[in-house]
């Protein structure tokens, strides 16, 4: 079948919400790796892929709300808008804790090391591996992994408390060492606030494809330590 | 308690099976939108909740309307006093030509025998005022009710059709002749006649139903898809027939 006008505008609005989160999940490849590598120079980039992302955050509400008044959809049309205009928002924010990532592993990295990273390897795989499985299921509206993407949030905030914990042992051991403490405070607190975008996008494709709004639903937590 | 029980209706021209086996109910106070596309029944079976339907030579219907515990379709149930008490306003206006504006809302008063001028007076002011039309004509009642605008004209057929004091309101389309503002003022309207009437409209217009309905029930060739509140109708439909319709990738 042909495709109409509005299924036109649909697609062209999907591809644009898909540009838009490859330039977020290339930010946070890039910000996480500089200081996973103790590499500060690439950071820069982070910066400028996140212009291009707020330009696609415009962008992508411009166009919802073009289709909200022209075309006035409804049911899962209706869903899908009203999903995208939430991931809209979330990918803008995860562009910013990228940002935010790439600022606090500069200032980390002035002065040498205050401790080997153990387990913010793990959260920043841990973190990709959910930001990638949530486009991946916005694509290709698939429940089930937008629900596994869900309960993977617990281990995402498990690490971080781990990471609070150790950090703050490591301060009170050595208060020179108080500054770039924080910064790895910081970025285990971007980290997480990724995997709570990350959450929010899954929940809003579950929206979208089935109509069901698991928001708030309890979660039975698995912390790991 | 619902006030109108559809119960299996079919309906038939000749040998065309229109309707084929749909039951629906309507709460008091709501509104209730038909949807459907062209031919799929849903006008012949709202004639079906008055019997005006069987009036249409070679026309005839079955199953039961249950309204105030009786079956309207009972051996000795009259079909003009099931119009008194299920009234009817359809697509285009239809003013009776040659009657002003009073004597149009209390034609079916008259009809039922009712002679004094005070009651009558007194109906047709009332009638109006609910029909949102008396500040409009109240210093012309003695004009003919051709006379007004279109969106004038259909608001004296709801007049007219609540002078009977009718339990439920049938309106066949009722806005698609008029302009967006005199559809507007059809639409507030209904939004308070509900308070009074329980109210059945067949719209083509899918925002319209949204707009205005409490209920909104899905036709298909002749067959009742789905129906449900329409919020959930209009953001998560649970039959797919229902959701390629409203999303306009039918057929």
């Amino acid at each position: 079948m042909k495709e109409s006008m509005f299924d036109v505008s649909l697609r062209e609005l999907k591809e644009l919400l898909l540009r838009m989160s490859d330039l977020v999940e290339r930010s946070i490849e890039i910000a996480t790796t500089a200081l996973e590598q103790q590499d500060p120079h690439s950071v820069h980039k982070v910066f400028s892929l996140e212009k291009q992302i707020n330009q696609c955050h415009l962008m992508v509400d411009a166009q919802c709300l073009n289709l909200l008044a022209l075309q006035q959809p409804l049911a899962k049309d209706l869903r899908l808008i009203v999903a995208i205009i939430k991931i809209n928002t979330d990918l803008e924010r995860m562009g910013d804790q990228a940002v935010n990532i790439a600022t606090n592993t500069e200032r980390y990295l002035k002065q040498p090391p205050i401790k080997p990273l153990v387990d913010l390897p793990c959260m920043f795989a841990e973190v990709r591996a959910m930001v990638r499985e949530t486009f991946t299921c916005f694509v290709q509206n698939d429940v089930a992994l937008a629900r596994s993407v869900v309960k993977r949030d617990d281990r995402v905030d498990a690490l971080k408390h781990k990471i609070f914990l150790d950090t703050l042992e490591v301060i009170k051991s050595d208060p020179a060492k108080i500054e770039q403490g924080l910064s790895l405070i910081l970025v285990a607190r971007n980290l997480e606030r990724l995997g709570d975008h990350a959450t929010n996008i899954a929940e809003d494709v579950i929206f979208a494809v089935t109509g069901e709004d698991i928001r708030h639903a309890p979660r039975v937590e698995t912390m790991i330590y | 308690m619902s006030i109108l029980h559809a119960k299996n209706i079919h309906a038939y021209f000749g040998t065309n099976h229109i309707v084929k086996g749909i039951s629906l109910e309507t709460e008091p106070h709501q509104v209730t939108a038909i949807i459907g596309p062209s031919g799929c029944g849903k006008s012949t079976f709202i004639r079906c909740l008055n019997r005006l339907h069987e009036e249409t030579p070679g026309a005839r219907a079955e199953g039961s309307v249950i309204i105030d515990g009786e079956n309207i379709y009972g051996e000795r149930v009259d079909p003009v006093s099931i119009r008194r008490k299920v009234g009817m306003v359809f697509q285009k206006p239809n003013p009776f030509p040659g009657m002003s504006i009073f004597d149009n809302v209390i034609i079916g008063l008259r009809l039922t025998g009712e002679k004094n001028k005070e009651v009558l007076a007194s109906v047709a002011e009332e009638s109006l005022k609910d029909a949102a039309l008396w500040d409009e004509v109240k210093d012309k009642l003695k004009t003919p009710g051709t006379s007004l605008s279109g969106g004038q004209q259909q608001r004296l057929c709801i007049a007219r059709a609540l002078a009977v004091e009718p339990k439920i309101l049938l309106m066949d389309e009722p806005t698609s002749a008029l302009d967006p503002i005199a559809t507007s003022k059809i639409e507030d309207l209904l939004s308070k006649l509900k308070k009074k009437v329980g109210i059945i409209i067949v719209t083509h217009n899918m925002q319209q139903a949204a707009r205005i309905s409490d209920t909104t029930a899905f036709a298909l060739m002749g067959e009742l898809i789905e129906s449900g509140p329409t919020s959930s109708i209009f953001t998560a439909p649970r039959m797919q027939q229902t959701e390629k319709y409203i999303t306009g990738r039918f057929g």
